[in-house]
This record gives structure tokens, sequence and C-alpha cells, in this order.
């Protein structure tokens, strides 16, 4: 059979930001490449805040690499960025424009349909001239081997297709990454996962709720004791007509405090500080969910085997600046680079070498530095380890923490803004939780206003979803509680005490001792990821074309 | 590769489409006339022969000139190259046996011979799945009838199919036979592309001949009995040796349980329910 196998140069499995990337420039050194996307559509699995940032540091950006893309593809530019400290019905607003503006081009809120669909569409046309092209509903269930050594990619829907570059930019999920040795989904603490509502608002209202023209947009972002005490934090970003309104949270800290996601969505979107953006209408277009990677902990420094190389989330790329979230980008920046360097090792003649050439041209670009910031390995880990995390208690407090901050409002949001401070902050309660509170307490006004928005029940999310149900894809390997019961809270379509949903718990009588133990139907499944890192899993995508289409994303 | 469909427009029988007047008689000037349901699976049959073996896939119908939609949306919808109407008023009320006379003829006009001529099964209004045997056997090639797939080979000119023997989805042989060669498609053929290559050439062919429906004008042939050299007393009515006696429509079954309504809005309702479900439950 070997002989028969289809060949390309290059495979690029997902078409993300990262393999959008990674297409376009391969295409424009003329290598000849098949890029293979399990959606009904490019965009259809996807979800992000979000906003696209293009970075002057940066060696490609998007609108680089697609010259229309801002004008195709993205909602609103965003040139306002303020982070809300709560506590309680009290509110301290910081602008941390300058965080926002540092090193920034520009940035522009996207919905990942639309913004995918449109990059597939270039991408299809561009790689078709080099002989490839691009497939969707094609699921890549892993990598093929000859001897040992990664040569290509197998698939349900077609015969193994070999190849001499394999770009894995199948996200954060990746089942590439996986097979290849090259990541885990051991460790909750490498992971967050965002949960997000598009909310249908008229463009106008838009306009005036926030002060902004229609060409501009704003964000906002939210910390403080609004959130039950889990690490993370909300976000709000415009679009043309929808606000995309969400939340992201370390893992770890989801599964120990058993927080349910959508609840903490709420708590966000029915807080008083909201009514003024929302109004007394509330139309929630959809719910969507994924895991996130923390490139701090999870940025693999070598991310290549053979010939594969992972670009963006599939690598663990994804850079939580303080509260500012950034992975598009990099994907975008990592994809385009492994291509140069395929291109650079082809016209030496040694295709082979491209892994490594990807990997010195990830440092030397600085890419690497943005991802794993040595600063934070230094200060923010030691924050984690202990020490520094007596400030937390220290500054919530003692008399003195408190009147420190009163005194330094403003050196406090100089603080928030600076990009060399944020990268060090380690990940405990007192920034995410701790801090914020204290500022809202001592510097915050109470929020007079009402906000009526009641949002949709968990089963009604559900059930505005679109699902194409296919053959179960994830399996349970351990039913007990004990192994899997942090699904039942942390998956966000299930709940404890609600019958729909993924995971439910339940109390089995077996020869007078009861189990306690977990079910799981993957129909409702948004594929998030989030299973396969806290309960015992044999993770896997649907096939090519089923499971949940995302129409905003 | 040269490839022809044959099809027929049928009334559409979809629910909301068809209209029947108080006697059950179909209505036809009220219910549009479509592509016959199961030719759509012979065009794929026949695009998948393209996609993998390259060439050129026509649509050949005998009809009145309201077909030419018919011919568009086989275009639009299964994405043929070229359009071919065998039509004029000698040709109308033909039986099987005279269409089969007259769509031989048109095969055999074409300035190339085909390699394969492809037919549906049965039409969803005569039923009988007789044209298309009857054409084969005025070309007098070999025939190969409930196709589920197909494998070419150009250098041998040969076909090799599964087929279902007697129809039947319990068994399945497979025959091999020299092209030019006559082509039955079963329903439930299923095209399979496990290549990339594959169903990249499918994406930009169907992109190709979808844009080209739009002006699928220019890209039909209309031809009516002289183009043909046909006797005017061997088609259409004149040509037909059927006589259909009578049709009577199947009456409707009646039905066979008793139905109980119950409010589910009621309180009594649910106990209802659990009542009457009560003795099943028990295992009787
Ligand atoms: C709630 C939330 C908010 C976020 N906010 C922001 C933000 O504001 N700004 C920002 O920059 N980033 C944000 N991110 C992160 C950002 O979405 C990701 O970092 C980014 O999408 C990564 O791009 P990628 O190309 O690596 O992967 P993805 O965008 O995930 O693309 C992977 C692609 O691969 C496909 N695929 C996966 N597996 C397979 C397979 N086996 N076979 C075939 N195809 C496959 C998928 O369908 C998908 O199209 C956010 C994420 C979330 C969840
Ligand atoms: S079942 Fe797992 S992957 Fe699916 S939505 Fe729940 S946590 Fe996410």
């Amino acid at each position: 059979m070997t002989d028969s196998y289809e060949e390309y140069e290059a495979v690029v499995v997902g078409c993300g930001p990262g393999g959008a990337a990674a297409a376009a420039n391969l295409a424009r050194n003329g290598v000849e490449t098949l890029v293979l996307e399990r959606g009904v559509d490019a965009g259809s699995k996807n979800v992000s805040g979000g906003l696209i940032y293009a970075e002057e540091s940066a060696p490609y950006t998007i609108d680089g690499l697609f010259p229309d893309f801002r004008e195709e593809a993205t909602e609103r530019p965003v040139t306002e960025n303020y982070i809300h400290n709560v506590a309680g019905e009290k509110v301290k607003t910081f602008d941390i424009g300058d965080l926002h503006h540092h090193d920034t081009a520009w940035a522009d809120s996207v919905l990942r349909r639309k913004m995918d669909s449109w990059l597939a569409q270039q991408v299809h046309e561009r790689t078709r001239e080099t002989g490839g092209g691009l497939l969707t509903e094609v699921h890549v269930t892993g990598l093929l081997r000859e001897r040992g050594e990664i040569v290509g990619v197998t698939t349900e829907e077609l015969d193994p297709i070999k190849a001499d570059l394999i770009v894995a930019a199948d996200g954060v999920n990746s089942e590439l990454a996986r097979d290849a040795g090259l990541m885990d989904w051991e460790e909750p603490e490498e992971w967050f996962q965002g949960v997000k509502a598009v909310v249908d608002v008229d463009p106008a209202a838009i306009n005036e709720r926030f002060d902004v023209d229609a060409d501009d947009g704003a964000a906002h972002l939210f910390s403080g004791d609004l959130f039950d005490g889990v690490r993370g934090g909300g976000f709000l970003y415009t679009n043309e007509s929808s606000l995309s309104i969400g939340t992201v949270f370390h893992l770890d800290s989801l599964a120990e405090e058993e927080a349910e996601p959508h609840e903490l969505l709420d708590s966000l979107l029915t807080h008083p500080l909201m009514a003024q953006w929302l109004g007394d209408e509330y139309d929630e277009r959809e719910y969507s969910a994924k895991l996130v990677p923390d490139s701090k902990k999870a940025a693999h420094p070598s991310p290549h085997e053979d010939r594969l190389v992972l670009v963006g989330d599939a690598a663990g790329q994804m850079q939580a600046q303080g509260p500012i979230i950034k992975g598009m980008n990099h994907a975008v920046t990592a994809g385009a680079l492994a291509a140069e360097a395929f291109a650079d090792a082809r016209s030496r003649s040694e295709p082979h070498r491209a892994g490594e050439l990807y990997e010195k041209k990830l440092h030397d670009e600085g890419v690497m530095d943005k991802l794993r910031p040595t600063r934070y390995e230094v200060f923010g880990r030691l924050g984690e380890l202990g020490p520094v995390d007596d400030l937390s208690n220290s500054v919530a407090e003692s008399a003195v923490g408190r009147f420190g901050v009163r005194a330094a409002s403003g050196l406090l949001e100089r603080a928030y803004s600076s990009p060399t401070l944020v990268s060090m902050i380690p990940d405990t309660k007192l920034p995410y939780v701790t801090l914020p509170t204290v500022i809202a307490e001592e510097l915050g006004e109470r929020v007079e206003d009402e906000n009526t928005v009641s949002p949709p029940d968990l089963a009604d999310r559900i059930g505005d979803l679109t699902y194409d149900v296919g053959d179960p894809h994830i399996e349970l390997l351990d039913k007990s509680f004990e192994a899997s019961g942090t699904a039942v809270t942390a998956c966000p379509v299930s709940a404890k005490d609600f019958g729909g949903g993924c995971y439910r718990d339940e109390r089995v009588q077996t020869n007078g001792t009861e189990e306690h133990l977990v079910s799981l139907d993957t129909q409702p499944c948004v594929e998030c990821g989030t299973c396969a890192v806290v309960a015992d899993t044999e993770w896997e995508h649907p096939a090519g074309g089923k499971g949940v289409e995302f129409k905003q994303g | 590769m040269r490839t022809v469909v044959l099809t027929k427009g049928v009334p559409d029988f979809r629910e909301g489409q068809v209209s029947f007047d108080e006697e059950g008689h179909l209505e036809r000037g009220k219910t549009p006339t479509v592509m016959n349901p199961n030719d759509k699976h012979a065009l794929r049959a026949a695009f998948q022969t393209k996609v993998r073996n390259g060439g050129q896939v026509s649509l050949m119908s005998m009809g009145p000139p309201g077909y030419e939609e018919v011919l568009q949306e086989g275009m639009r919808d299964v994405y043929a190259d070229d359009l071919y109407l065998l039509s004029d008023r000698e040709m109308g009320a033909a039986d099987t046996w005279a269409t089969a006379m007259t769509v031989a003829s048109g095969l055999q006009k074409l300035d190339e011979e085909p390699d394969l001529v492809f037919a549906g099964f049965k039409t969803a209004d005569g039923e009988t799945g007789h044209t298309g045997p009857q054409t084969c056997w005025c070309l007098d090639w070999p025939i190969i009838t409930h196709v589920l797939s197909l494998d070419i080979d150009e250098d041998e000119r040969t076909v090799r199919a599964k087929r279902l023997v007697d129809g039947d989805i319990s068994e399945i042989e497979t025959v091999e036979a020299p092209m030019p060669c006559f082509i039955v498609a079963d329903p439930e053929f299923e095209p399979t592309y496990r290549r990339a290559s594959h169903r990249l050439k499918h994406k930009d062919l169907r992109d190709e001949t979808q844009a080209r429906a739009a002006d699928y004008e220019d890209h039909l042939t209309v031809w009516d009995h002289t183009d043909l050299n046909l006797d005017p007393d061997y088609i259409g009515l004149d040509g037909s040796p059927t006589i259909v006696a009578g049709v009577d429509p199947i009456p409707k079954a009646p039905s066979e349980r008793e139905a109980t309504v119950i409010d589910a809005g009621a309180d009594e309702g649910m106990e209802q329910v659990l009542d009457e479900l009560a003795p099943y439950a028990a295992g009787d």
C-alpha cells in the first residue's frame, strides 16, 4: 500500500489563525500545501474572546499575510481598554490603554466563524495554486509513521497522506501534539477555561452606550470578588452588532472551587455594572467554551519532532499578558515562522531540518520570551511557591496595606498598565481576586444602576446550539466520582443537579454498598477539552463535520 | 472519458410541492417538475468517474421544452458539463419503448461515442425501470444494473462494478464489463472520495459547473426528430406499443390501532398515562 499514499510537500492540520498563516506563507513560497480542517466550515469549531492584536515587534501579522483582513474579517478596531476592579457593588475602574497600546499596531474585535471562514477562502485559493488546497470536514486522527519516524497524517475520511512538513495547527486540544508525545493533558495548572456569550445589540446602541464611533470599539475587563474566589477574570468586547462577554479562569482554580462556569459567566452578566451596556433587552446569540493554554507553563520550548511542527495553541503558545489575552497573534506569527523555516530548509535541500530552524526562529524573533518570560520564571513562580503570597494577607488584612492602596491609586493604575509588571504576575489569588477586591473596597464607588438581565439557563443555551451528532467521541475510562467527578461542575455544559448536559453524577446501589459514579453523554458537548484534563477520559474530536457548529465563535 | 447520464423530469412528489385533486389524481399543472430523484444517483456516479478519471459528463433527456429547467437543475446540483434535450411534438406521449428508441438515437448522434451511459433506477412517476435497459438494448451494449460502486480501468477499457444481486442488499457481487457499457445506478450508490486530490477536484468542478448553471442555455443542445433522422411513426404516441388499460388509485390503509387522546396540560392527564401504561410495565 505504501507507494499508493498521496503525497504533498506540506500538510497543515487546522485552519484557525495559526494554520491559515502557515498555509499562506507556505503558498507564498511555492510549497504544495494541503490544509485539512475538521469543521463544516473553518471557524465552526472555534471560540475566542476575541481581540486580535497586531504587535509592532512581531515578524508576521495577520494583515501582513492577508492584506484585506481588517476590511473583510474583523468587527471593530478596539482603541480603548479598561479594567474594572469589583467588590460587591463597588467598582474602581483603571484605564489600561497603555498596556493595550504597548507594542500594538492595531487590535480588532473578531467573531471566529466570520473571521476563519474568510481566511479559509483565501487559503484555499492560494494553496490551490500550489497544487494543494483546503478541505473541510476532514478529521485528522493521528500521525503516520514509517519505521518509527513521523512521515504524514492519518484521517477518518481519507486514506493516509504523506508530507515533508506536517504543521499541527489543530488548536488547544491538538491530537497530533499528543500523538507525538510533545504535549499532554495532565496538569490543570497549565490551562485556562474560557466561556463566552455573544449578545445581540443594535450597532447604534453600541455606539451610544460605549460612546464610540461606528468604526471604533472598546474593551472592558473585570476582576475582583464577583467570581466566588475563582482565579481569573471577565471580558467584554464590542463587535459590529453584538457584544462578546466572557470569562477566563485558571482550570485548577475552577476545579478546586467546584465552580460552575456558566454561573460565573452569569455573575458577570447580571452585575449592576453591566446594566449600562446591556440595556433592558438581553438576546444571547450563542454560548460557547474552549480551553486556553497558559504559555507561561505550557508553551513547548522545542515544538517539533521529525517532520512535525506545532504552532499556536497546539504548542501552548497562548500568552496571558496580565489581563490581556494574546493567542491568535502568536499563532499567526508561529505559523508563518514555521512556513518560513520550511522554505529556508528546503532551499538548502535539508527539508528535514525545518523543525530545528523553526525553534531557532521562535527564539531569535523574541516570540519565546513573550510566551515564557524570564521575569515570570524568576518572580512569578516565586510568588506561587510561597513568600510573595504573604503580601496578599498583608495587603488585605492590615490597615497599613489598605492605606497603601488608597495612597497609591495612581501608581496602581500605572502598574496595571505596565507590560513588565504584568508579565511577572504570579498565579495566585493576590492579583486576580484579593488586590482588585481591596482596590474596589478602598477606592471604588457604588454602582447605582439596576441590572434586569436574566440570562438563559443551561438547558436553553444548549438547546440553541447547532449539533450534527455523530458517534460518541469521548470515552470515560474511570467512572468513579473520585477520578472524574470534577467534570460534572467544570464542564461548561454540565452542572450539579442538572438533568441534561454531558456529565452527571450518580449514586448506584450495588450489593448493599453505594457507589458514587459519573456518567457521560457526549451529545451536548461543545468540545472545549476541559474533561480531557480534569477527568479520566480517552479524548478525541468528533468525525469531520460532526459535533457542535458555532455560528459566531 | 465521455459519459452521458439519462434523465427525466417528474412531478415533485415531496410534501408541500405535490398537489392532488379531490379524487386523488395528480394535478400536473400545480405540481412542479423536477429531475427524477433516482437519476441524481446516476449523475453522482458519473461525476465520480469524471473526478477520478477526468472527461466530460453530459446530461440527456427526452421531453417537452419545459425540461430545460430540469436539465439546469442537473447542472447546478449534480454538476453536468453539457445538456441535451430531445424534444418536439412528434416525440410526445411516448411509452418506454418509443422513448428508448429516441434516446438511443440521441446517444448515437453525439460527436464522440460515450464510454459509459448511466441511468437511474426507475422514475418516480412511471416506476417501470424499462427505459434504461431498452435503450441499452437498442445500442447493443453490455449493461450492469443495481450498481453500488465502480472502478474504471482506462488502459484495459473495462469497468468493474459492485452490484446488488436481484436488487437485494443481502447479496453483493463484483462484475466486470468492457466499455462502452450501460450502468444503472442503485439508489444506494454512494460516491466515495478517499483521496484529498479527488476531493479538491470535486470542489473545483462543483464551483465551475455551478457558475455555469446560470448560463445553462449556452451549454444546451436541442434536437428534434429530423435532427435525429427518426420516422415519426416509430416514436412518440404512434410508436408506442404499450396501452395503459386503466389506473387504480391505491386505497388508503385503514388505521389499525385505537388512539386515546390525553390532555397533557391537565393534572389528571399524567395519571391517566400512568394507568394506561402500568399493565405493560409489569411485563404483560
Ligand atoms: C473564551 C476565549 C477568549 C479568548 N480571547 C482571546 C483574545 O481576546 N485574543 C486572542 O488573541 N486570543 C484569545 N483566545 C485564544 C485564542 O482563541 C487561541 O489562542 C487561538 O484561537 C489559537 O489559534 P490556533 O490557530 O492555534 O488554534 P484554533 O484557532 O483553535 O484553530 C485550530 C483549528 O484546527 C481544527 N482542528 C482541530 N483538530 C483537528 C483535527 N484533528 N483535524 C482537523 N482539524 C482540526 C479546528 O477545527 C480549528 O479550526 C481566547 C480563547 C478563548 C477560549
Ligand atoms: S464533555 Fe468535555 S469536552 Fe465536552 S463540553 Fe464537557 S468538558 Fe468540554
